[in-house]
């Protein structure tokens, strides 16, 4: 179907309609076809960095999240060639931060290591890993930041600058010294809250914005990507909803459970 | 594509590690033994390591500490941050989780390291030469009993998968809480083995204890010498292995201490670092650092609990002190039985925590008072382990202090090395077989986990080195113990 608002697409062979105006991205989600993706996450706008989209459009190599559709394109997303980029750049990920899945909270709803399931990355990339040291700033009392595991995707940037009104995060340095900083010396001292948009888990798809006293409520096998693979949601068409497996808090009355060792006059026993 | 988790690339530091020990043994000029003493490689970068990480990570980061009791350490660390997040006692069904996990743990570590490491000593005999004590000739000449191993271990792990969400470096003891219960499925899945297992352990047991009593001179002489005994027990005196309050008794079975809450553990025990060793020599502070020094783990446990709640362990413990006539048993080679005991308690244990239904509930997980520091014990398979931190308002930690049981037992170990050296070794200038596997076997019944951070039990070499008065070496000689079988 093409006409003056739609056009269509051939994406591996498989043909779909666009809107004039989508981008690459937009058109294949909404025609149930993933394109795997780090840096770009709905209702925030494209930033096409982390090329982990790419594809080709007519033999030319495009980030999909930013390139707009076009007349007569033909697409290859799920071929080899362009599946072995993006494994190249997920693994460097991997060796660029300090990643030890088994012992961070996000595993299991982390998108990088959703990621790197998704690509078949099984083992590590002969590539030397930068083992990073970074200081983890703890300073806030709701939210803590590892940067030890940021992909900079800055996600968080765009959250709190075009959703939540604020400037929290911004990118600093360059090159291979580029980090995500905060506003000020950390991160206690911006006007950053847990109610923020840029602090849900929709947000940073890594373990490096972290919700305090959160970490590890879900169990194993009740996580997002415990029973799927990352972009299924969007092949169905069934949305699922990031949201962090609650787990109910009770706040202790000391009267119901009396300190051990002590009988019910406090008496050590 | 169900719990494909975890199965990414790992970069820490602490896979790389690999534990070994190794023995020296200094003669004197007459060739002599003089000493002997056990070097232990102990992974000590992990207390500067979990500086600066969050309170609730410690539970599942403590777990790569060691590959073999990575539950002990897990529920450790979730007790102290329980008592950090001002937790004094858990719901129902978290304790009851917790509880299953680690009865889940402590019988497939002692299965494990029954069949795979004693049974090839019990059955073959420990002067059978080293290539015929090992799991591959049990396999062979005892089938039944190894499937029962292989069997029994299996459904320790799966109450392991259950409990805490997989079968290793699962996560779900969280700081005051538990993050899962256990489902009617779960529960249904391991009630149909149970009384095999219970059946299974007690058999296991017999020939642990048939063994003691007709090698009862062998078990006699054999790196059997006086110690004191700690452990943790309920405040009635009955075995607790996950919670409870410190005993210690001497060797003739007198109370140094009882009913001590572990939190104060300062005040009773001190540590003292010696020149060769990494690893510290802890010693009961009133008894002084020459005669202070004490054993944990099962045998210690058999000695200061005054009796078992479960009622099959508790007729084998009765047996047990009839054996030892009511005093503490000092026999090193005691070990097996008392393992095998607490076998037996656990599967019983098990199974009134499966008929249980506080398990199915909901609440689980608590929240209090916050404090600046955490201070857990429980006993491990091998023995107590303390686990020690303090947390600052940041929720990071900033300190941290392990007394695994192998360093409770470090004396302990050393004295029963130097005294099978004595014996096997004295007036020689070189390191014979016999001796070889009588070390081999001395150290083995401590069960210790070398350095602690050693990754597959079955790869843990074992040297000896001889020296001579001059402190030259003069010999040296190196034992593998075997690779860990598969099913059959
Ligand atoms: S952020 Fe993701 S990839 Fe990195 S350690 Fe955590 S789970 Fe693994
Ligand atoms: S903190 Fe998270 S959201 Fe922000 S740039 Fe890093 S990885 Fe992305
Ligand atoms: S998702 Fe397109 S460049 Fe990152």
């Amino acid at each position: 179907m093409s006409d003056k608002d739609h056009l269509t697409l051939n994406i591996d062979g498989q043909k779909i309609t666009a809107k004039r105006g989508q981008t690459l991205m937009q058109a294949c989600d909404a025609a149930g076809v993933y394109i795997p993706r780090l840096c770009d996450s709905e209702g925030l706008e494209p930033q096409g960095s982390c090329r982990v989209c790419s594809v080709k459009l007519n033999g030319r190599v495009v980030a999909a999240c930013t390139q707009p559709v076009v007349a007569n394109a033909h697409i290859e997303s799920e071929t080899e060639e362009i599946n072995r980029y993006r494994k190249d750049l997920v693994s460097m990920l991997f060796h660029e931060g300090n990643h030890l899945c088994p012992i961070c909270e996000a595993s299991g709803r982390c998108e990088l290591q959703a990621m790197a399931y998704r690509l078949g990355i099984s083992q590590a990339a002969p590539h030397p890993y930068l083992e990073p040291v970074r200081p983890v700033d703890a300073s806030h009392p709701d939210i803590a930041l590892d940067n030890n595991r940021c992909i900079l995707c800055g996600r968080c940037i765009r959250a709190s600058r075009d959703v939540d009104g604020k400037h929290v995060f911004e990118y600093i340095g360059r090159g291979i010294h580029k980090r995500i900083g905060v506003n000020a010396d950390c991160l206690a001292e911006t006007d950053a809250s847990i109610d923020d948009h840029a602090m849900s888990l929709e947000v940073c798809p890594v373990g490096c914005i972290i919700r305090k006293r959160e970490g590890f409520f879900a169990p194993v096998g009740e996580r997002l990507y415990d029973t799927e693979v990352i972009g299924r949601d969007i092949e169905t068409q069934q949305p699922h909803h990031h949201s962090l497996h609650k787990i109910e808090v009770k706040q202790i009355d000391p009267a119901d459970f009396p300190p051990f060792n002590k009988d019910d006059n406090g008496d050590t026993v | 594509m169900k719990n494909q988790t975890d199965r990414i690339i790992e970069i820490a530091p602490l896979t790389r590690v690999e534990g070994h020990g190794k023995v020296t043994v200094h003669l004197n000029e007459d060739n002599e033994v003089v000493e002997a003493r056990l070097h232990i490689v102990e992974f000590r970068g992990f207390e500067r390591f979990i500086q600066g990480r969050m309170l609730w990570e410690v539970p599942v980061i403590v777990q790569r500490l060691c590959g073999i009791c990575p539950v002990s350490h897990h529920l450790a660390a979730a007790k102290a941050m329980d008592m950090v997040v001002g937790v004094d006692q858990l719901t129902p069904t978290a304790e009851k989780m917790r509880r299953l996990m680690h009865y889940g743990q402590i019988m497939q570590s002692n299965v494990l390291h029954f069949f795979h490491l004693s049974s090839p000593d019990l059955l073959f005999g420990f002067d059978a030469p080293a290539k015929k004590r090992d799991i591959f000739n049990i396999i062979r000449e005892f089938p039944e009993l190894a499937r029962q191993g292989v069997l029994m271990r299996k459904y320790g792990q799966e109450i392991i998968q259950y409990t805490s969400g997989k079968k290793i470096h699962g996560n779900s003891a969280i700081p005051g809480g538990v993050n899962k219960n256990l489902s009617l499925a779960e529960r249904d899945a391991l009630l149909k083995d149970i009384d095999q297992m219970i059946l299974w352990s007690e058999q296991a047991l017999e020939l642990a204890r048939d063994y003691t009593l007709e090698h009862a001179s062998l078990v006699d002489s054999f790196a059997n010498f006086d110690s004191n005994h700690m452990s943790l027990v309920r405040t009635d005196g009955a075995l607790d292995l996950y919670h409870g309050n410190l005993r210690a008794i001497d060797s003739h079975g007198n109370i140094i201490f009882d009913q001590v809450d572990y939190r104060d553990f300062d005040s009773i025990i001190q540590e003292e670092v010696k020149p060769w060793s990494y690893m510290k020599f802890p010693f009961i502070k009133s008894r002084g650092n020459v005669d202070g020094w004490y054993r944990v783990g099962p045998l210690a446990r058999m000695n200061t609990a005054s009796f078992i709640d479960t009622p099959l362990a508790n007729q084998h413990h009765a047996d047990f002190r009839r054996f030892s006539q009511h005093k503490p048993a000092n026999m090193t080679l005691a070990y097996h039985w008392a393992r095998m005991i607490e076998v037996l308690h656990c599967t019983e244990k098990i199974k009134e925590l499966l008929l249980d239904p506080d398990l199915h509930g909901s609440d689980l997980r608590l929240t209090g008072q916050r404090r600046e520091e955490g201070i857990a014990m429980l006993e491990a398979p091998r023995g107590s382990l303390l686990h020690h931190y303090k947390v600052d308002e940041n929720d990071q930690v900033t300190y941290c202090n392990l007394i695994v049981s192998t360093t409770h037992n470090n004396t302990a170990m050393n004295r029963a090395v130097t005294d099978v050296a004595k014996k096997y070794l004295s007036g020689q200038r070189k390191i014979t077989e016999p001796m070889l596997n009588h070390v081999e076997v001395a150290v083995r019944a401590y069960d210790p986990c070398l350095s602690c951070a050693t990754h597959a039990l079955g790869q843990m070499p074992l040297v000896i080195e001889l020296f001579d008065a001059e402190n030259r070496l003069i010999d040296s000689a190196s034992q593998y113990a075997t690779p860990e079988p598969t099913a059959p």
